[in-house]
């Protein structure tokens, strides 16, 4: 067994591109999941610019309609499933270990293929746009019997979505695995940080919705190159039917960019607040109703369609339950701030943000919830305005205070607390000039998707315009901000934060390639939240 | 052995990324194919072949890994938990399929025959359509195979479900002879199960065989034929990924493999066996029965 013991004395990082292609290290993962993450959040940023350089003013100027369209849904799928989630992915790759005192994933080879699939997969997507018919134009949603008139495009979306998918199961199950089977004796259930609780029940969504997402558009398939009539109602099925069956993954979906965000928020405000969590257990519970109730409310997505009245008050109401474990959470934050002794580093800005920027989407959700007003509301851009306070406001400014937060324990660095604290008022101020106007064109009436506009909403889309290049610039100060903390800078302590609790913090910074490869002995205080 | 005290992290393996390009390929070549493309062929037998070796080689490495005893109960538990939430991923997989097949049933026929809110669809667009289940004539019949009959539940299908269910049975007396360490058995209950899972197979191609040559049931019969073919399809699919899977074990077991405590794979692939063997039955009922 003398090989054995050999394998298990590497202290060090195998060198050269194998260190990163045959990468078993949660850590090295974690780190590919953030770089491909940052990387198509620009991708997806430039196509996002385009947009709003078109929408600048009336008219068509630089695009012609069906490309706004193309950059309008592949936008929506490279910021969902290449930004966001592996972003999520990745700050789980990289603390879950270190929070639980797990020398790894619990499966590490499968870990390293489920960052793989991603390079590919987008590949595959981005490839469509230079297709004989123009890339995917109906929507991030891929509603039949639109997305069935896409061209040759048509099945590299589709097998875009499996392949994505199949990766996001397997990171979850690792999750899970993790999670379940690799925690340090004593690191109970309920001593878990709040990050860990977030991600383990963003796992179970996971693997109970992206099945159903592969199986809708499998159906797409066939009903395209195999006759088959699952939304075709000349045949007895149902177009709504791929509606049900998308927002069934769709629903969940939001809620799985949401709650890793609800994770890093709960872990930073604490921090910085120097309190404990307020009500830590209150929140593993809203957490995990807000997962389950996010099974009960899809149709929510699709009060206009015509269902029965039955169907749409059920899915109001349950709409509406959701609000209460989300009014829980954000009483907590505001009751952990309560008193503390606050500073306001750059991750705690953003998290304050979150707060208040994330609840004012949580706002306009309510109020698309409502059926009958939602008839008003439905495909306009107070649609766009809510979810992107919600996603833009909420989940990325999260992972920007996670990036903040953990950036010293990543590099061993301090980054440049002045320019974070520039690129965050810079954020702050550009993505509400972006998309606060847009609530006034939605109620307006003005419609989404849309390359072309009335000129009464002309000046809105100036001002937005103006605030998306605004937030599109300042965004690469933060890529010069990570660069240079990654190449040095003022050293980071073990415990980098003066009020950070965790068992992160008892690693020394930058965290050692192999970290509790025997499990911790942990005391009380390291068990405190 | 005191690295057992030590979760076993794998040294970097070159499987993962090469699965992934080959899975990349793999849908390459299906894309192609649907696009008509003269290479779609080549390309999509390459990247059944590159994932197909894929397996064969990083089963190898966990197999050999396993064998010089590695793998810790910890690590053990750990492939539990994936095989089960793998299953679990599958179900709900399933689940897409069954829903469309009830949502059909239950709203959009008869909707269409004029139900609910069906009322106006119904007088405007197939006025002499019927709703019925199984739907035999489509609303609009023009541009769909009408079939003649379907498949009756108490023939070839009702043996089927016999056949599963006895493999269901034999597959637990090859896991208690494994636990007894009783081989010879083993091996017999085991290469019963295959060859159960096979002839299942065998029977499910003869009835798909007769549906759509005698009876024009076809994927292209509306609603009926779609959710038919596509439950009954990915079910026959993971019966045979699955019936290949027990032949790789019993090949193990033939080589002498596991031992009557340490035989998580024979574990693994019993319960997807068992899986697959639960999905049948809903299929049985929902889709041929009532």
């Amino acid at each position: 067994m003398s090989t054995l013991a050999h394998e298990h004395d590497h202290h060090h990082a195998p060198s050269g591109l194998k260190r990163w292609i045959f990468s078993t290290n949660h850590k090295d993962i974690g780190t590919l999941y953030l770089i491909f993450a940052l990387m198509m959040f620009f991708i997806g940023g430039a196509m996002a610019m385009i947009i709003r350089a078109e929408l600048f003013q009336p008219g068509l100027q630089f695009v012609d309609p069906q490309f706004y369209n193309s950059m309008v849904t592949v936008h929506a799928l490279i910021m969902i499933f290449g930004a966001v989630m592996p972003a999520g992915v990745g700050l789980a790759n990289w603390m879950i270990p270190l929070m639980i005192g797990a020398p790894d994933m619990a499966l590490p080879r499968m870990n390293n293929m489920s960052f793989w699939i991603l390079p590919f997969g987008f590949a595959l997507l981005i490839s469509t746009l230079f297709m004989n018919g123009g890339g995917p134009a109906g929507g991030w949603t891929m509603y039949p019997p639109l997305v069935l008139q896409l061209n040759d495009a048509f099945p590299f979306l589709i097998f875009t979505v499996h392949i994505l998918g199949v990766s996001s199961i397997m990171g979850a199950i690792n999750i899970i695995a993790t999670v379940f089977n690799m925690r340090a004796p004593g690191m109970t259930l309920m001593k878990m940080p709040l990050f860990v609780w977030t991600w383990v029940i963003t796992a179970f969504l996971l693997i109970a919705s992206l099945p159903v997402l592969a199986g809708a558009v499998t159906m797409l398939l066939t009903d395209k190159y195999f006759g088959t009539s699952f939304f075709s109602a000349a045949g007895g099925g149902d177009p709504v039917l791929f509606q049900h069956i998308f927002w069934f993954f769709g629903h969940p979906e939001v809620y799985i960019l949401a709650l890793p965000a609800f994770g890093i928020v709960s872990t930073i405000i604490p921090t910085f607040a120097r309190k404990p969590l307020f009500g830590y257990a209150s929140m593993v519970y809203a957490t995990a109703s807000i997962a389950i109730l996010s099974f009960f409310v899809w149709a929510h997505h699709m009060f206009t369609v015509g269902m029965p009245i039955k169907g749409e008050l059920f899915f109001m109401y349950a709409t509406m339950l959701i609000a209460v474990p989300t009014g829980v959470k954000v009483f907590n934050w505001m009751a952990t701030m309560w008193k503390g002794a606050m500073t306001f580093e750059a991750p705690m800005l953003f998290s304050i943000a979150f707060v208040i920027l994330f609840t004012i989407g949580g706002f306009s959700g309510l109020m698309l919830g409502i059926t009958p007003v939602d008839f008003q509301y439905h495909d306009t851009y107070f649609v766009v305005a809510h979810f992107h306070y919600v996603l833009l406001t909420g989940a990325v400014f999260s992972l920007m205070a996670a990036a903040y937060y953990w950036l010293p324990k990543w590099t061993g660095y301090m980054y440049d607390e002045k320019l974070a604290k520039i690129h965050f008022w810079l954020s702050a101020i550009a993505s509400n000039v972006l998309f606060f106007p847009q609530h006034f064109l939605g109620l307006a009436g003005m419609p989404r998707r849309i390359p072309d506009y009335n000129i009464q909403f002309a000046d809105f889309n100036m001002i937005s315009s103006i605030g998306g290049f605004a937030y599109g610039i300042s965004q690469l100060l933060f890529v010069y901000i990570v660069i240079k903390c990654a190449l040095g800078g003022k050293k980071a302590k073990a415990q980098a934060w003066e009020g950070a609790k965790g068992l992160e913090w008892t690693v020394p910074s930058p965290a050692p390639f192999h970290t509790f490869e025997t499990p911790p002995k942990l005391t009380k205080a390291m068990l405190e939240n | 052995m005191a690295t057992k005290d030590i979760y076993y992290v794998p040294e970097g393996s070159k499987w993962p990324i090469f699965g992934s390009f080959a899975l990349f390929v793999l849908f390459i070549g299906g894309a192609l194919l649907f696009n008509g493309n003269a290479n779609a062929n080549f390309v999509l037998y390459l990247g059944i072949a590159l994932v197909f070796y894929m397996f064969v080689g990083w089963f190898n490495d966990v197999i050999g890994e396993s064998r010089s005893g590695k793998y810790s109960g910890q690590v053990d538990v750990s492939f539990r938990m994936g095989m089960g939430w793998f299953i679990f991923s599958e179900v709900m997989f399933f689940a897409a399929f069954f829903g469309a097949l009830f949502y059909a049933r239950m709203f959009s026929i008869p909707w269409l025959g004029g139900l609910g809110g069906g009322s106006a669809t119904h007088e405007f667009l197939w006025s002499a359509f019927e709703a019925s289940w199984p739907l035999s004539v489509t609303p609009d019949p023009t541009n769909f195979d009408q079939p003649k009959e379907v498949i009756p539940a108490f023939g070839v299908p009702g043996i089927n479900t016999l056949i599963l269910l006895t493999s269901g049975v034999t597959v637990t007396f090859a896991h208690w002879a494994l636990k007894n360490n009783k081989r010879a058995n083993l091996n017999i209950w085991l290469a019963l199960t295959v060859i159960l899972g096979f002839v299942f197979v065998y029977f499910q191609a003869e009835e798909y065989a007769h549906a759509y040559g005698d009876l024009n049931l076809k994927l292209s019969s509306g609603i009926y034929g779609s959710t038919f073919y596509m439950l009954t399809g990915f079910h026959g699919f993971h019966v045979t990924m699955g019936a290949i899977m027990l032949l790789v074990i019993l090949l193990r077991t033939i080589k002498g493999h596991f031992s009557k405590k340490d035989h998580f794979a024979f574990e693994a692939v019993a319960w997807y066996w068992h899986f697959v063997d639960v999905v049948w039955l809903g299929l049985f009922i929902f889709v041929y029965w009532i």
